[in-house]
């Protein structure tokens, strides 16, 4: 690599951080100075203070939580039995109910955002933590992958699970399981990434602080009348971002490496 | 914990009379307003301990509309609810709610429907009857930069009065650096999310309202409108005073408050925040004239909703009486900056004495007695957007006004005929 | 196959809990869409009733529809190419020996975990005239201000834009993960051979890693008709539709004009797009499958 390029490699690191290095420079600044940028510029930590009061986030984060952690979990559960089932299972309509199952891939819940409501009033879950997880929980994805990953297990390890005596619900805890754990790793980290920052069904089925997560308070309480205040708004999404970003920046070696294990390519 | 306890023993000692009501309220512009209406609902219940009173705040508008509805279709209860002004038709239509002339039977009721500025009643009356008491109100003023004005060689106690006088200001107000690149523009009005409502502003300036009070029909091809969207257009492309293309209405007060514009035309919402950042002397100031001075108004009202025993329709118009009293009207205003709703408001000390420490809060009452009411109609949503996709196209040039006028007038005549 | 597998109904019981939800929350509404696309909406004043076709012909008439259409089109062309060439760089120079390798690929990724609807406030501030960064930038070159998201014929530049920032970094993900598998030795032979780094690029590398572009390409496909969550900030879709996109006017008709039949017609136009990309992506699959 010569130095041409190491330079283009650099400036389109740092092009690339700069919204997150604008939020904090407009979070820690004066609303005065958030467009203002003046390197004298007095620091401060109101905004945070402000944010804080403005939109109830302690009420958004609990929400946010719930949501990704029950997601996560029932994601887990299904698709593992999913996956196994299409891995290693042999029966009538398989090949049929795996592409059924793949059509998910191509038409997401968002796609369908105008039935999908109408189906949550009809079961009275318009406005709850569990209409906002629903429609994820049974993830193509997540089938895919770990139908993938239990084909590339040799068989030979679950044939002296089975000499023990192991009921397939055993060999699949006991083989199948921890041989998958960076496939599971690397789809968790996927999977959280992608519902702590969804917005539009959770903007759609919700209507009140109590089930609204992070996204959905930010959007409101980012576009009052009154126009944007980028400086509140900034001290908002840092505080938003903060859990995500700390975990990526602590597990980046971890999450990068599960990935190369995994062989999501 | 207290209140909770206080209600509990409410509901022991007054076992038969209790009236339990609920309303869901929005909250558009940013600060914790939900206090402020938690101890106006205190207030109320101290006053009248037969009366129990849920106020859920519900989000934006639309969230609260949706929230009321959703709750009205499964069967809990709300008996009324502070909505969007515009709303109106859509609750017709839906058929949930109720006119306050069906419950306000007394003398008495009847003085106070009658009691409030009567721009601020149009969008909640239909058909001569009364289905929305106007509660958080809000209108467009204008902003001005006195250090430019100075600059520039103006007045700077002297805003511009008439289209004309702002036009040949913005021309003196203009900047250049010295590459002829424009460092500072005359005037902006925005013309995303809201453009509609400031394009109802010139069009009232240049004596049309826009819609009927049926809400069946619009205005907008009659040439006075068209005049009225040409005058914007020239503002931008042919007296090069503005930005061509759309001016966003959520960075509009950082570009003034930057003195990157000298005028701006923005709701009464943004005074606090304009006061908070400007780091120049600024003045308030009614929008300037055509044939007339005008300005559309927004904001929420009271609805009383039809799911309700005649018992509870009478403690619902009871709170909404007493919310709206003088007293609790001005202090009302004073938190939350919303426009006064009712002449006597401002006679009271306490608004007296706020307006003589800040006059700009004035401003938005003093043109109350020109303002029109906010663009409404059954299909509101698609006639507004129809409208507002018109004005983009002729601000960035893709139509011509009048072309532009036209097909949305189209485009809403295909809409109403069914309400005619 | 030499071992025995389990049999019948445990396949299918290990498959319900999903099954149900799939079909509950995917099958179930594509088709209910199709039903509604059938229907008038109903109100409490004018109940629904059956229309046949009438809202395919109000579809085939509704300019906006078709200025969504195209330019959903021109976000596709925007956004897919550009993605992957952006994604597979930054891959390459991540993979080579670069000071603060970690650091750079951080910063590529790190827009994958910030939400779209946080930071489009903040790429509102870009965009800003006057006082926004980018014309703060272009101000430097003596360039006067220009109105980015006001003006329509830039407006979609800029959403591209910012759809790039947003998802080159993931995709690099992938095609980091590829990299790192190929085996060394080709290198190593391509060096003693004398070969230069593009010609090793274009005969050996991008045609093994063809197999991670095509998973890519279906992603990037897929997210130029999904991801629409920066509209609500930075344009609503205006200036007069020119940055609209299919799903934003869907939730528009659907949550803004309260037409449920109209929006199931909007969107039955989406599932037909997206199926035929799907019929594509099973193909894609299969050659997959082939490579392992």
């Amino acid at each position: 690599m010569n130095l041409l390029e190491k330079a283009a490699a650099w400036l389109l690191a740092i092009l690339w951080l700069l919204p997150l290095l604008y939020a904090m420079w407009a979070a820690f600044h004066p609303p005065a100075y958030a467009t203002h940028l003046d390197a004298l510029a007095p620091l401060t930590l109101a905004n945070f203070e402000k944010a804080w009061g403005y939109a109830p986030f302690p009420r958004h984060f609990v929400n946010t939580v719930i949501l990704v952690t029950m997601v996560l979990a029932a994601q887990l559960v299904l698709c593992t039995l999913a996956g196994f089932a299409f891995a290693r299972f042999e029966f009538a309509g398989r090949e049929i109910a795996f592409a059924l199952v793949l059509l998910q891939l191509m038409i997401m819940p968002e796609v369908l955002i105008v039935e999908n409501y109408l189906s949550m009033s009809r079961l009275g879950l318009v406005d709850s933590i569990l209409g906002i997880g629903l429609p994820y929980m049974a993830s193509a994805f997540g089938i895919f992958l770990l139908r993938q990953t239990f084909k590339t297990i040799p068989r030979e390890l679950e044939e002296a699970a089975r000499v023990e005596g192991c009921s397939w619900l055993g060999v699949l805890w006991r083989v199948y399981v921890p041989l998958a754990r960076p496939t599971y790793l690397a789809y968790a980290l996927v999977s959280v990434s992608y519902h702590w920052n969804n917005f539009l069904w959770p903007l759609v089925v919700t209507n009140s602080v109590n089930t609204r997560p992070l996204t959905v308070g930010l959007a409101i309480f980012g576009a009052p009348e009154s126009g944007v205040d980028w400086s509140v708004i900034s001290a908002g999404t840092l505080m938003a971002v903060a859990p995500l970003l700390l975990a990526f920046l602590l597990f980046q070696r971890q999450f990068m490496q599960s990935f190369m294990q995994a062989g999501i390519k | 914990m207290k209140k909770l306890l206080f209600a509990a023993l409410l509901a022991a000692s007054f076992p038969a009379k209790a009236v339990e009501l609920t309303f869901y309220y929005p909250i558009a512009v940013g600060g914790p307003l939900t206090k402020v209406v938690d101890n106006l609902v205190a207030g109320f219940q101290k006053e009248h301990p037969d009366v129990r009173i849920n106020a859920v705040y519900a989000g934006n508008y639309d969230d609260a509309r949706i929230k009321a509805l959703a709750a009205l279709r499964a069967g809990q209860p709300a008996q009324m609810s502070v909505l969007f002004s515009i709303d109106l038709y859509e609750l017709l239509e839906q058929d949930v709610i109720l006119p306050f002339d069906d419950v306000a039977g007394t003398p008495a009721d009847k003085a106070w429907l009658k009691s409030f500025y009567p721009a601020l009643m149009a969008n909640g009356t239909y058909k001569g009857k009364v289905y929305g008491i106007p509660f958080q109100r809000s209108t467009i003023v204008m902003y001005w930069n006195k250090e430019a004005f100075k600059e520039a060689g103006l007045d700077p106690e002297k805003p511009p009065a008439t289209w004309n006088e702002m036009a040949q200001m913005a021309r003196k107000l203009v900047k250049k650096d010295a590459s002829g690149n424009v460092s500072r523009w005359g005037v902006m009005v925005p013309s995303t999310g809201y453009a509609y409502w400031m394009f109802q502003a010139f069009a009232r300036e240049n004596g049309q309202d826009l819609m009927n009070r049926e809400g069946n029909q619009t205005n907008f091809a009659h040439a006075d409108v068209v005049g009225a969207l040409q005058y914007w257009v020239d503002l931008g492309k042919k007296l090069k005073v503005m930005p061509e293309g759309t001016v966003e209405w959520g960075t509009l007060r950082q570009s003034f408050t930057e003195g990157k514009t000298a005028i701006m035309w923005h709701t009464t919402g943004n005074l606090t925040a304009v006061k908070d950042t400007a780091r120049f002397p600024f003045g308030v100031a009614m929008l300037p004239a055509s044939k007339q001075r005008g300005s559309p108004t927004g904001g929420g009202n009271w609805y009383l909703f039809k799911k309700s025993t005649p018992a509870e329709r009478k403690a619902a118009l009871e709170f909404i009486k007493w919310v709206t009293a003088p007293e609790r009207t001005a202090e009302w205003s004073i938190a939350t900056g919303y426009v006064g709703t009712r002449p006597d408001a401002y006679e009271t000390p306490k608004l007296k004495e706020y307006v003589s420490g800040f006059p700009q809060a004035a401003v938005a009452r003093d043109q109350l007695k020109f303002a029109t009411a906010e663009l409404s109609t059954f299909q509101t949503g698609r006639v507004r957007k129809a409208l507002d996709d018109a004005i983009q196209a002729a601000l960035t040039g893709g139509k011509s006004p009048a072309d532009a006028l036209k097909a949305a007038q189209q485009e809403s005549e295909r809409l109403l005929k069914p309400y005619r | 196959m030499t071992t025995k597998t389990w049999s019948v109904p445990y396949g299918w019981l290990l498959l319900a809990p999903a099954a149900i939800l799939l079909v509950g929350f995917t099958h179930y509404p594509a088709a209910a869409t199709l039903v509604h696309s059938l229907f008038s909406t109903g109100t409490a004043v004018r109940p629904s009733r059956f229309v046949g076709l009438a809202n395919y012909a109000a579809l085939a008439h509704d300019p906006v529809f078709w200025q969504v259409l195209g330019n959903n089109f021109w976000f596709a062309l925007g956004t897919i190419p550009a993605s992957i060439a952006l994604a597979l760089l930054m891959a390459i120079w991540v993979n080579g020996k670069l000071p603060a390798r970690a650091l750079v690929r951080m910063s590529y990724f790190t827009p994958t975990v910030l939400p779209m609807i946080a930071v489009a406030n903040l790429w509102l501030y870009f965009y800003t005239p006057q006082i926004g960064l980018l014309d703060k930038v272009t101000a430097l070159f003596g360039a006067g201000s220009h109105n980015w998201l006001g003006d329509p014929h830039t407006v979609m530049g800029c959403l591209i834009a910012m759809t790039l920032w947003k998802e080159a970094g993931f995709f690099m993900i992938f095609y980091l993960a590829a990299l790192q598998s190929l085996p060394p030795e080709l290198e190593e032979a391509a060096r003693v051979e004398g070969a230069s780094r593009w010609y090793f690029f274009r005969r050996v590398s991008f045609p093994l890693l063809m197999p991670t572009t095509l998973f890519v390409l279906v992603n990037a496909t897929i997210n130029s008709f999904k991801l629409v969550d920066h509209l609500f900030i930075l344009t609503k879709g205006g200036p007069d539709n020119a940055s609209n996109l299919l799903l934003y006017y869907i939730y528009q008709v659907a949550f803004s004009f309260f037409d449920t039949a109209y929006a199931s017609t909007l969107t039955m136009v989406l599932l037909l797009l997206l199926g035929a990309f799907a019929i594509l992506q099973f193909q894609l699959i299969e050659k997959r499958v082939h490579y392992r």
